[in-house]
């Protein structure tokens, strides 16, 4: 039982099967275990301390490896990551040098391996390659991401904001966003605005056979843009 | 409106698709300086806003319609959004529960279940069998809730409106038994970090049994008046086929992802809280179609029956809370009669449940699919950063591809299918 202490910082009440990470075995880890061996010996130059923590495989990756290092883990048939689980960023503010990291979470379905990726990316250049042509869930998560935090990614075909409106000022995820902050009146869209669904790029997916469409002229005679 | 022809520049008779469609109708509306080798036809833009009598949650969804056949589609989500993550960074890790109940507001015991195991992962403690056992309990009524509500919706929004009132009908049997043990029928916050808010009460198996067997009526009902009805097939058969690889090539989980085939199951590749003790099958579809998600969701609750008829049958006694006062509130009789009871009791509510730093990652098979909690803990009693990942909002994703190329009344079977609910998809 505990004498009476003032509080401190430090973390109290931590049982003690904790002090070693990774002690309590858990079923998240049992299929992931052979997996850190196998990174280690498929990418020993470029992985930043891969390393288990609480159960989970997780690996840093310096943002210009990204790409390829992902696209190994994707298709390499030791791997074989075909699912993007989650995508998301913390804001690290003055904790770290580098103020957003990036977490990906994979995961291969043949294997039942999960891994954590932690990429770093810093606020003067919040940038960092999307990976939507390797998943294609990317996609919403990647927006979801920016709309939350600012961080750009590259090679997005749409990088909009998914759960806020378009007009919203700032990141609200963001530790220097304020929990009560106001955000300021918009002015009601114009009705005569075109639809977003039509304005924008649209992304080819459909094979051009399967729907003709006449030559599109806009409201005021102009040529529909070429897209 | 312009008849089905649409002919291109050069006056070749096109055929859409393949069907004939004979020479072009006659169009009144034209502008008169397009008449001639140009028939001019103009794609219509429908906005199905977010308030829509067919569309149960608020999704707006912007279609460019060639006719009848969608030609672009836009999928506005976030109407619901209400600053989930944000609000969890201001709470306590028990605070976090009403929360959590808001998310997917149809199966909350299951949101609830899916945050107390990712703190628990974070502390490294396992609660105690019985705690496990009225989890997956609890888990698994609040499923069979959330398919018979997707599967209700989406009859009654085809047209079946008895189907909806029989599937409302078995889910109010099941919601008098969440209000036994926790109080309240949708947003319960049962779940503690370290166990449970309260314990079973006496004679809880014999009345789940006795409400499943009403479930059961219900479900034949349904079943005889839906599955081989004709309307409901034409309606919902090769509609919205998503392929195997497609499915996880855009993280599908769940009802989604096993209609197409692909056999991955939370509770089955990663068990979590007893579930490896329960036996249960896991339907898989084959053609990845709105009927064959629908399928699966029926399957799904026999499957879920199931599992609660054997854990009523060998569900352990003892206690449901950790033994632990730093992380479970002490009984009272040690709090007001011992000093270290008053002390622990003090500290656990003033600084909450404090985790050391690090981050989890922790899955649990919702109604819809895998959801996620990933929570980066600084040490504090708050955390630092909560992401959900629900898996309605990753299911929206594949929507738009859904519906280019389909017809407009498409929109309807897959968007119920794909069971987004407002709560989970916006946050």
């Amino acid at each position: 039982m505990s004498t009476p202490t003032t509080p401190s910082a430090t973390p109290q009440g931590a049982p003690e099967a904790q002090t070693s990470p990774g002690a309590v075995p858990s079923p998240y880890s049992a299929k992931s275990a052979p997996l850190l061996e196998l990174l280690k010996v498929k990418f020993d130059n470029h992985l930043l301390d891969p390393r288990v923590e609480l159960g989970d495989v997780v690996i840093g990756l310096d943002r210009t490896a990204l790409y390829s290092t992902f696209e190994t883990l994707k298709k390499d048939p030791s791997f074989l990551f075909d699912m993007l689980v989650d995508l998301t960023a913390v804001d690290w503010m003055d904790a770290r040098a580098e103020r957003f990291e990036v977490v990906y979470h994979l995961m291969s379905i043949k294997f039942l391996y999960r891994l954590r990726v932690k990429v770093l990316v810093p606020e003067s250049d919040a940038v960092i390659d999307s990976v939507v042509p390797l998943w294609a869930g990317a996609n919403f998560m990647e927006r979801e991401t920016w709309d939350m935090y600012g961080v750009v990614f590259r090679g997005h075909p749409d990088l909009r904001r998914l759960l806020l409106y378009e007009e919203f000022k700032g990141h609200p995820l963001r530790k220097d966003y304020p929990v009560q902050a106001k955000q300021p009146r918009i002015p009601l869209r114009s009705p005569e605005v075109r639809n977003t669904a039509t304005d924008r790029v649209r992304a080819p997916l459909m094979p051009k056979e399967l729907v003709q469409i006449n030559s599109r002229k806009r409201n005021d005679g102009a040529a529909a843009p070429k897209n | 409106m312009v008849s089905g022809a649409i002919h291109s520049e050069s006056q070749k008779k096109e055929t859409l698709l393949g069907v004939d469609y004979g020479v072009g109708g006659v169009t009144t509306h034209l502008r008169s300086h397009e008449v001639g080798d140009d028939l001019h036809s103009e794609t219509m833009i429908l906005n199905m806003g977010p308030a829509h009598p067919a569309t149960h949650g608020t999704v707006r969804i912007v279609v460019e319609l060639s006719g009848e056949k969608i030609v672009d589609a836009d999928v506005e989500i976030g109407y619901l959004h209400r600053g989930f993550e944000k609000m969890c960074e201001t709470v306590d890790y028990n605070q976090v529960m009403p929360y959590t109940d808001r998310l997917n507001y149809v199966s909350p015991i299951i949101n609830n279940v899916g945050w107390c195991l990712t703190v628990e992962k974070l502390l490294g403690i396992e609660v105690p069998k019985r705690a496990q056992y009225i989890r997956v309990i609890m888990s698994e009524i609040s499923r069979i809730c959330d398919h018979l509500t997707c599967m209700g919706a989406s009859a009654m929004e085809l047209g079946a409106f008895t189907v909806m009132l029989y599937m409302m009908e078995a889910r109010e049997y099941l919601w008098d038994l969440v209000e036994e043990v926790t109080g309240a029928r949708l947003t319960i916050s049962y779940g503690r970090v370290g166990g449970l808010r309260y314990d079973l009460p006496d004679g809880f198996g014999e009345r789940v049994l006795k409400a499943l067997d009403g479930t059961k009526v219900h479900l034949d009902n349904s079943d005889r008046l839906l599955t081989r009805n004709r309307i409901f097939v034409d309606r919902m058969c090769d509609i919205g086929v998503i392929s195997a690889e497609e499915a996880v090539n855009y993280s599908l989980t769940g009802p989604m992802l096993r209609a197409s085939g692909v056999n991955y199951d939370v509770r089955k590749a990663f068990p979590y809280s007893s579930y490896e003790d329960f036996e249960f099958d896991v339907p898989l579809g084959t053609k990845g179609d709105n009927y064959d998600r629908f399928l699966v969701r029926f399957e799904e609750i026999k499957q879920s029956v199931r599992i609660l008829e054997q854990a009523i049958k060998k569900i352990p006694t003892g206690p449901i809370n950790i033994d632990d006062p730093h992380i479970v509130l002490e009984p009272k009789e040690s709090v007001y009669n011992s000093i270290d009871g008053m002390i622990n009791h003090f500290e656990l509510v003033i600084f909450g449940v404090q985790p050391p730093k690090g981050d989890v990652y922790c899955p649990v098979e919702g109604g819809n699919g895998e959801l996620g909690f990933y929570a980066v803990s600084d040490g504090t009693g708050k955390p630092y950063k909560v992401h959900v990942r629900g898996p309605s909002t990753i299911h929206m994703g594949i929507l738009r591809k859904l519906l280019l190329g389909a017809n407009l009344s498409d929109v309807i079977p897959s968007f119920g299918m794909i069971n987004m609910i407002g709560g989970e998809c916006d946050k």
